[in-house]
């Protein structure tokens, strides 16, 4: 046992090294900040100024390739800010065209988010231009909303999907209820970052080796935490509370290292979107599913049909039973968790391309992923491959009726009553679970 | 390094604000973890339900004070027992699950655009503690023994936390050594026995995670009170897991191990933020700056809980027999 901690020890402290090596600077004092983007995709060249309460000017700034401006402030205080919409480049418009400047807050020490949504132009809402539509157009755009939502829905679930898997296999075959998981993911993009940034790779190459790592880290944490922690009989409620301190440790571990802005790849940062039918998309949105739905097949038909993939099966069934009919158990756990935890940082590096990067990106996804497992029936692969598939969609496809903030709260909410009717989940097996 | 200084915000932290909202948050949980053996992993979501039935009914609704205090209660009440209904015939993992998500609806909810003029967004909600604070005995000044001290306002949050700490305390005494307290601990033990038994366990479950709920409410409300504001992202799931470490570390299914967890917990966790801080202003750690002490701080709370169920699950004052608890 102490062999193995001070091993594992050792495996973190080498990951800290090489995590350590990018540490970013903090920003300090106060400022306005923001990000501007339109359909996931940076908008540059907008002009934003800053004015005091009393109109006295203090700065202007224009968004970079990443879409990102900062403005610093002299102190704390309310100040207006101002987007020029005559710098938006064409296509671009804001989402609420009578909102062109705001009034914010800035706090002590702090630098202010400023948030300006920006759609595609024709969508922008509160413009006098759009009285007398008709109905026919309106059920059109109806149906292109809706495909465009259900692709970005398929491609949330993917992603879920990939993390999903993992926390089914490790909860079928130790019965751990796994809330590091979503660190898995983060860990894994982060790795790539470093490689990325600091070593200067092209991400295409540092991806691959990020999974790596990240299985590396998977086995490492198996072979010499989770392992020793099942030997000595620690009882499951108990590991599960000790995932959460992991689940702590490494996300503090992260924001430590990195610090809590969105960090961007030097890759694939920016793409121009093009059209297939009604729905818009990028390459590297349309290549990162094709990576995933690969990964998911591969990973499926290697449960399914390899002698590792029935062993594997079984023990998840029964790991008792497996083991007397002279399956390692032992080992297919560390194949699992290896196998599990490379998945999970393939996730996070896709995530970090298509969407966002920073300290809270796991935890974020943590829950969908919890809600694609459980929908799918807890222990079962393919189960939560369905249930993923079917929260991302849904999730998605929900903001044509509620509030986008709110649509977590939407599966959230299906993920209970699912409970309430079906407690399996959809592929599960009805056994014993009240 | 001014060491006057770092031990005197600790000292203030352990017996301080923040003490008394974990303090109250983990006599909850015990109830629900440490006595019944449920896994709640929403606790915040009781706070958030106290902390806004206090809140709307006051800034929103322009009600009085007493109003906003049972919007709160009864809010709690009815969280637990929408909570309730579907997860406590489930696993304890499933459990987990559906309370953990439970919160963050919560925190979504009362963070969303769509009901700003309710909830007040990610900004929150102000202006609602004036009558808490008229109530006040204290007249304005510091009020201290040497070098500790708290201001007026704090001393009146101080005084109303701990009275509900050592009421809640009492109570819990009582109610889990009569009858209906070994029920629960017998359905924590084996609930198919007191099944077996005749007794009604959805019942008792139930009425144990409102009891728990409506404790962690009251932290809720100080949480609120102290203050004089709340935001959605006080709320977040971190809460919870640290009201968690609380309660492991003090001793589950014990009185007084939340209240002693709560404040060794923070007695610590400004101990060692303060002395980090004076370290890296004085130059004597180079290494990071002081920004980062508050990461360190909570990676250290992670482990310090990893280690505590490792080594000592039972806390400082537990019985280790009474919380081998497995999934069931």
């Amino acid at each position: 046992m102490r062999r193995a901690v001070i091993a594992f020890t050792a495996f973190l402290g080498g990951l800290v090294i090489l995590l350590t090596s990018s540490a970013t600077a903090w920003a300090e004092g106060e400022g306005l900040r923001g990000t501007l983007q339109s359909q996931g995709q940076p908008v540059q060249g907008v002009k934003i100024t800053v004015v005091t309460e009393a109109d006295a000017p203090i700065g202007e700034a224009k968004s970079d390739a990443e879409g990102k401006w900062e403005i610093p402030v002299p102190k704390a205080a309310t100040y207006k800010v101002t987007l020029d919409q005559a710098t938006l480049p064409a296509g671009v418009a804001l989402k609420f065209k009578d909102r062109t400047s705001l009034t914010l807050q800035v706090f002590e020490g702090s630098k202010r988010n400023v948030l300006f949504p920006l759609v595609p132009a024709g969508a922008a809402q509160g413009g006098a231009d759009q009285g007398g539509a008709a109905s026919s157009a309106d059920e059109s755009t109806f149906w292109d909303e809706f495909a465009q939502l259900a692709f970005e829905g398929l491609n949330l679930g993917l992603v879920i999907a990939l993390g999903a898997m993992g926390i089914s296999l490790i909860f079928g075959t130790t019965g751990l209820t796994n809330f590091a998981h979503g660190e898995l993911l983060t860990v894994g993009a982060f790795i790539a970052y470093v490689f990325n940034t600091t070593f200067g790779l092209h991400l295409l190459l540092a991806a691959p080796l990020a999974v790596i790592v990240a299985g590396i880290f998977g086995y490492g944490q198996e072979r010499f935490f989770w392992g020793p922690l099942r030997r000595r009989k620690s009882g499951l409620i108990a590991m599960m509370i000790i995932s959460i301190g992991v689940a702590i440790f490494l996300r503090y571990l992260l924001l430590f290292l990195f610090g809590g802005e969105n960090v961007p790849y030097r890759q694939y940062v920016a793409q121009d979107g093009f059209q297939i039918g009604p729905i818009s998309t990028t390459p590297k949105s349309l290549v990162a599913m094709g990576i995933e739905i690969l990964v998911l097949i591969l990973v499926g038909s290697a449960l399914l049909f390899t002698r590792l993939g029935k062993a594997t099966r079984a023990v998840s069934d029964n790991p008792a039973l497996a083991a007397s009919s002279g399956i390692n158990v032992d080992r297919i756990v560390r194949i699992v968790w290896t196998m599990g935890a490379a998945v999970a940082g393939l996730a996070g590096v896709l995530l970090g391309t298509t969407q966002i990067l920073n300290y809270q990106m796991g935890q974020q996804v943590l829950l969908l992923m919890f809600a694609g497992v459980t929908l799918g029936g807890l222990g079962t692969a393919f189960g939560a491959l369905v249930g993923s598939l079917v929260v991302g969609v849904f999730v998605q496809v929900s903001t044509l009726w509620i509030p986008p903030e709110l649509k977590t709260v939407g599966a959230l909410a299906v993920l209970i009553i699912v409970l309430l009717l079906r407690p399996q989940g959809i592929l599960g097996r009805r056994e014993r679970i009240g | 390094m001014d060491w006057n200084l770092i031990f005197t915000r600790a000292i203030e932290a352990g017996i301080g604000t923040e003490a008394v909202i974990y303090a109250l948050a983990a006599i909850g949980l015990n109830i629900h973890f440490g006595y019944t053996g449920l896994l709640n992993f929403g606790q915040a979501g009781f706070l958030a339900v106290g902390a806004y039935g206090l809140a709307t009914m006051i800034a929103t609704f322009g009600m009085p004070f007493w109003v906003g205090i049972a919007t709160g209660l009864l809010g709690a009440v009815v969280f637990a027992l929408l909570l309730g209904i579907p997860t406590l015939r489930l696993r304890a993992d499933y459990l987990a699950i559906v309370t953990i998500a439970a919160a963050e609806i919560v925190r979504l909810v009362v963070r969303s655009v769509a009901l700003r003029d309710t909830f007040g967004g990610t900004d929150g909600l102000e202006a609602f503690s004036d009558d808490f604070y008229a109530m006040n005995p204290y007249s304005p000044g510091e009020y201290g023994i040497g070098p500790i001290g708290f201001d007026h306002r704090t001393m009146w949050v101080l005084t109303v936390g701990w009275v509900l700490v050592a009421l809640a305390c009492v109570l819990v005494y009582l109610v889990m050594n009569s009858p209906w307290g070994r029920v629960l601990k017998a359905i924590r033990e084996d609930e198919d026995a007191v099944r077996s038994l005749g007794k009604n366990v959805f019942a008792y479950k139930m009425q144990a995670l409102v009891f728990g709920g409506v404790v962690g409410a009251l932290g809720g409300f100080l949480f609120a009170l102290s203050r004089a504001a709340t935001q959605p992202d006080l709320f977040s799931t971190e809460i919870t897991f640290f009201a968690y470490t609380v309660l492991i570390l003090g001793g589950a299914a014990r009185v007084l191990g939340p209240v002693v967890g709560a404040a060794i917990f923070w007695l610590l966790l400004i101990l060692v933020k303060t002395g980090m801080e004076e370290a890296v202003n004085n130059h004597v750690i180079t290494f990071i700056n002081v920004n980062q002490v508050g990461s360190i701080n909570y990676m250290l709370v992670g482990v310090g809980l990893i280690l505590l169920l490792i080594y000592r699950p039972q806390g400082i004052f537990g019985d280790k027999r009474e919380i081998a608890l497995d999934a069931r």
